[in-house]
């Protein structure tokens, strides 16, 4: 009975399952017909590359939702990390990958601490450390942006080397997060835990799962990927900005969203993801080559967008809850 | 020791703010046997389960499983030792797959990866085993209540327990589910696991249960072979009151009050799946009890009459009227009142004041322009706490600090004085006291004496047969059988319940 | 038996009285380290610069109250406010009055639609007033090309520069009126009853038969209604709309008002007066602040960390009762 359902081919299900990828689809078409330039390998390498800072913190917002909660804090992590980044760049690449990267699991870690220790709603503890965190790059960067004259070339190939001929490096870290962190959810318990969690955290404290760690963990994450956006982005720009990320976490939400991740938790794809910045990104593409219509079309059709994928998904949730 | 027996729980004792939830309560479970555990609600059960799952932790006594003291801190603690629970409301992940609930926590892995074919395959094989065909892969959340249960009792077979505790593993499946669970069941038993097996139902205990203890005020007041014990013997036992003073426990009957015309009629209502073509009708003056096993459509029907689900065919009349009762405020309009059995989640507002619950539902007719009348809101609650004896000691308080009974009588005050003429009352006597409970069923019939209708479900039968004049059985979604006055006993609804057969 | 519980009663009284008045005390005693420390904190200047400041938070943070009491969040005020900026200046040329008009109209439509999608479709109010946030914004932007529109009409800037009895500045009065009929509305009317029942008991409020649907959208309508004043009296006050900037991160502000005000951030009873010292707290911050000459983004950090340590207190003296 069952396997007649997957035989048949079932619009419904597609639709509901790879709503963001059909979405992608139909705009990158609907562009290439409409737009000469768009097919070009330039192009195309520019639209992935512009959006994987966008996309890490996207990545670390999905994980953090699947399981439950919400990080307004990664705009500002971002910043931050990228302008520890750009003080050190001109030191041993290690130091500065570590050190930054260890500046994104710190805060994740103040984060988690405020949700799970302190028992602050998320949505509030994290608001909490963006404002204070962002008043702290103020200070430090006195708001000015942290030039970084003496970067080691290794620091300068971050996000611009390439590894891998025609794959800037930028680019390549970005498949490999989702890569690695799409088998992550699927094929590791603490994976299968985040889903867990997020979808009933009582059950999951009465089969044993450790909730608090769990939860920490991906706090920790979410940071973590933000310190990597960050250091991308101080590599990109050769400079550690003291506004970079701002109002990121809308997009980055946005983007998860747009991508199938329920905003209640429990269900939700790093692919899903990927494809919800895409069209983020291919939207922003179509408006800028669109001469004619100013680019805040773009705001509006992005809010249209998000409206009606929730409304698409909050019809199947009353459907589940019958 | 002795070799037979699997577990031994000594001298648990266990104390709540207030209530001393465990009383020195011994209970010996027998190896491979499936032993009963009764009471009403409230007598400790889940407090008793909850300790020996490590959910709470027991301020005094011992646990002995298998010969061995163990101490169990938490429910993986509990699992890992061998004790498995399947609780009443489902703990499971509904997003995850059927396949995923089973292992989770215990995945199977392969090199620290999850082997998702290894999981599916020996899903599979447990779910086979229970004579149960599913695809493993498919969402849970997309499976019926049944599928989902059977689900949860082959992740507690899955983890090699010794001991499977069934919290209410049947009050949502029906007769047919049922057979397939005792079928289960009785596997376990042959392959030598001890099952705990907590229900209301005494033909369940009767047809599975080799052994039973029954608990009444957190104090163990009976344990038994079953083949020892007789029905009456056991509900006397689970309420505290010798046979003959339950036979006695009948109100008088007063017909003159009751007129022949219908207050609310409902005509052939349809909501599939629980209600499959159902006509009731509900007279002035009189107390109608629904009657049905959990799961037979009588929640849903009692919701249909007050609007609160979509009515797919069918229609109301009342007062002889033909009318739409879409939603609960045509049904309030209509002089509908419902109580839902729900107190916690469709009852109270928690953090408002009793005050303002009781007052809830007739804030317009006691404001002006909106404008509240603290006064008059002061005098309605005033006159409804006398009247209904609820002890409390400043209106102001919240809610949530009343014990259930007071709390539920709170519920009904809120629906009294916006003066129904049909009050719908789903298991108006759920989760609270002996004493509360008496004064509530009191209450209802003083109101059928007034003049109101009173539309009651509930589970406990002894109920029904006390306050109703006229008791409709239903079953699967459908009427099979009525009852009027003295032909209200315990048993004559049971034998509607087993062997009634479709009227119209 | 019965002492226990009355005990316990009484101490339930204790710690709620704290928890209302928690927000009162941090106020007071921010207030009182101003007045010795900060020079010239205590004259009529400052509290007046400090009142004209709060204002647009403040009205922002009351509807946000309701919000939240209902177990919602709104986060598009502050593009609500960009657009009645936006289009009460881009019409000022029918007069300023017609234009304030159509301006507020247009922002309780948007809190309607808001309050409309999120009943029907019970989806998460965070999404849909996010959409709205982006959406609106942009719709906000166009109708001016994204560019600075200055204001030449003196009947509208009234408003931002008026001195009642040459002292008081109208959008305190405003205000003042504003949290005297939210308050009166929370605590005396039917309506604030139903804000606290749907945001603690959404199912238990439907089967009362109170029309939830009715009440949330007039819960995210006066949300909006708010902002929309807010976003006139903003404009008024700098003669000139710019729909980038117009309240952006406004919703910040207020929902940090609201959580320190003590109205549960899960739903519950909206607490008005809370709110307005929340409001009033993050703003002494940023007054004490600018007039000890220090970086302006130590107040940043300083809001953060009061946010945390109010709902850390709250959290702890609610885990006691």
């Amino acid at each position: 009975m069952d396997i007649k359902k997957h035989k048949n081919f079932n619009l419904q299900y597609v639709l509901k399952e790879h709503s963001s990828l059909l979405i992608f689809i139909l705009l990158f078409i609907f562009a290439s017909i409409k737009y000469d330039v768009f097919l070009s390998r330039l192009f195309v390498t520019n639209l992935l590359v512009q959006n994987t800072m966008v996309g890490f913190i996207a990545f670390g917002m999905t994980i953090v939702i699947i399981a439950g909660g919400i990080d307004l804090s990664v705009g500002s992590i971002l910043a931050i990390s990228g302008i520890v980044a750009a003080r050190m760049s001109s030191y041993n690449i290690v130091i500065v990958v570590a050190l930054t990267l260890l500046t994104g699991l710190a805060l994740g870690s103040l984060n988690a601490f405020m949700v799970v220790k302190l028992k602050i709603v998320p949505f509030i503890a994290t608001l909490a450390s963006m404002i204070g965190i962002r008043g702290y790059i103020h200070l430090t960067t006195g708001s000015k942006s942290v030039p970084t004259p003496d970067r080691t070339l290794a620091f300068k190939a971050i996000a611009k080397g390439e590894i891998i001929p025609m794959i800037p490096n930028a680019l390549l870290w970005f498949l490999l997060i989702l890569i690695i962190g799409g088998l992550l959810l699927k094929y590791t318990r603490f994976g299968r835990h985040i889903y867990a969690i997020g979808g009933n955290i009582e059950a999951a404290r009465m089969m044993g799962i450790n909730v608090n760690k769990v939860k920490w963990a991906t706090y920790m994450i979410s940071g973590l990927l933000a310190s990597v956006s960050g250091l991308v982005m101080t590599s990109r720009l050769g400079s550690g900005q003291f506004t970079a990320g701002d109002g990121w976490e809308m997009y980055a939400i946005a983007a998860t969203v747009i991508g199938g991740t329920l905003i209640t938790g429990g269900r939700g794809k790093l692919s899903g993801t990927f494809f919800g910045v895409l069209i983020l990104g291919i939207m922003r593409q179509i408006f800028n080559l669109q001469g004619n219509l100013n680019t805040w079309w773009q705001n509006i059709a992005t809010g249209v967008i998000l409206l009606a994928v929730v409304i698409v998904q909050s019809r199947t949730m009353i459907k589940k809850k019958l | 020791m002795d070799r037979d027996v699997l577990l031994h729980m000594k001298n648990i004792n266990k104390q709540y703010p207030g209530v001393k939830a465990l009383n020195n309560v011994e209970l010996i479970v027998s190896r491979g046997k499936v032993h009963a555990l009764m009471g009403e609600n409230g007598a400790g059960k889940s407090t008793l389960i909850k300790v020996l799952t490590g959910v709470e932790t027991m301020d005094s006594g011992e646990v002995i499983l298998d010969g061995e003291t163990i101490v169990i801190n938490s429910p993986a603690e509990a699992n890992h030792k061998g004790v498995s629970t399947v609780y009443q409301e489902l703990d499971l992940i509904p997003d995850l797959s059927i396949c995923e609930n089973i292992f989770l926590g215990r995945e199977i892995r392969k090199n620290s990866f999850i082997d998702w074919k290894e999981t599916e395959r020996r899903a599979d094989e447990i779910l086979k085993s229970m004579g149960i065909d599913v695809n493993v892969n498919d969402i849970l959340s997309t499976k019926s209540t049944a599928i989902q249960q059977m689900v949860s009792i082959a992740r507690a077979i899955s983890i090699n327990a010794k001991l499977v505790v069934l919290d209410e593993p049947t009050s949502s499946l029906d007769s047919s589910e049922v057979q397939i669970l005792f079928q289960v069941i009785r596997d376990l038993k042959a392959r030598g696991i001890s099952v705990i097996f907590i229900t209301h139902r005494l033909d369940e205990v009767f047809e599975m249960s080799d052994e039973m203890s029954i608990l009444k005020d957190g104090e163990l007041v009976a344990t038994s072979k079953t083949e020892n014990i007789t029905r009456l013997e056991m509900v006397s036992k689970m309420i505290g009151m010798d046979a003959s003073s339950i036979v006695s426990y009948r109100k008088a009957y007063n017909d003159s009050k009751i007129k022949d015309e219908a207050i609310v009629k409902g005509i052939d209502l349809v909501a599939k799946p629980k209600v499959n073509g159902q006509n009731i009708e509900v007279r002035k003056g009189e107390i109608l009890g629904l009657a049905g096993l959990l799961g037979s459509g009588r929640t849903e029907l009692i919701r249909l009459i007050f609007g609160a689900d979509y009515l797919s065919s069918g229609h109301f009349e009342v007062n002889g009227e033909k009318t739409k009762i879409h939603n609960t405020r045509a049904a309030i309009k209509n002089k509908i009142a419902y109580c839902s059995e729900d107190r916690k989640s469709e009852g109270i507002i928690p953090y408002m004041s009793v005050r303002e619950n009781l007052t809830l539902a007739i804030m317009g007719s006691i404001s002006r322009f909106g404008l509240l009348s603290r006064r008059e809101q002061n005098k309605i609650v005033d006159k409804y706490i006398k009247a209904l004896k609820i002890k409390v000691s400043n209106p102001n308080q919240p809610i949530r600090s009343l014990s259930g009974g007071n709390q539920q009588k709170v519920l009904l005050a809120r629906w009294l004085c916006a003066h129904p003429e049909l009050l719908i009352l789903d298991e108006p006597t759920r989760g609270i006291d002996v004493g509360a409970k008496k004064e509530i069923l009191d209450l209802v019939e003083q109101l059928a004496e007034d003049g109101i209708s009173v539309l009651m479900v509930s589970s406990e039968l002894e109920e029904l047969v006390q306050s109703c004049d006229r008791v409709q059985v239903i079953k699967d979604g459908k009427t099979v059988g009525g009852l009027k006055n003295e032909a209200i006993t315990v048993s004559a609804i049971m034998d509607k319940i087993a062997h009634g057969a479709v009227i119209n | 038996m019965v002492a226990p519980l009355k005990e316990r009663l009484n101490r339930d009284i204790v710690i709620n009285r704290l928890i209302d008045y928690s927000p009162l005390m941090v106020l007071f005693f921010i207030v009182i380290v101003n007045v010795i420390f900060t020079p010239n904190f205590a004259s009529v200047n400052t509290l007046r610069n400090l009142a004209i400041q709060v204002t647009s938070s403040l009205l922002v943070a009351l509807g946000m109250t309701w919000v939240i009491a209902s177990g919602g969040i709104d986060i598009s005020v502050g593009s609500v406010m960009a657009l009645v900026s936006m289009v009460s200046a881009k019409l000022v040329g029918i007069g300023a009055v017609q234009s304030i008009t159509i301006g507020i109209i247009t922002g309780i439509l948007s809190g309607v639609l808001a309050g409309a999608i999120i009943a029907k479709f019970n989806i998460q109010p965070i999404i849909v007033t996010l959409s709205l946030m982006i959406g609106i914004r942009g719709v906000a932007q166009i109708i001016n090309d994204s560019k600075i529109l200055r204001l030449d009409s003196p009947e509208y800037v009234f408003i931002g520069r008026h001195r009642i009895f040459g002292e008081i500045p109208i959008q305190v009065v405003i205000a003042f009126v504003a949290i005297i009929i939210m308050y009166f509305i929370s605590s005396r009317m039917v309506f604030g009853r139903k804000i606290q029942a749907v945001g603690e008991n959404h199912k238990a409020t439907e089967l009362v038969g109170i029309n939830t649907f009715v009440v949330k959208i007039g819960i995210y309508a006066t949300c909006a209604f708010l902002a929309s004043i807010a976003g006139v009296i903003d404009t008024a006050r700098i003669s000139a709309s710019d729909a980038n900037i117009l309240g952006s991160m406004i919703e910040l502000d207020a929902i940090a008002a609201v959580a320190i005000g003590g109205t549960p951030m899960n739903g519950g009873k909206p607490n008005i007066i809370g709110t307005v010292f929340g409001a009033l707290i993050i703003q002494v911050i940023t007054t004490m602040v600018n007039m000890n000459n220090i970086s302006f983004e130590y107040s940043l950090i300083l809001k953060a960390i009061i946010i945390i340590l109010a709902l850390w207190a709250q959290r702890f003296l609610h885990s006691k009762r």
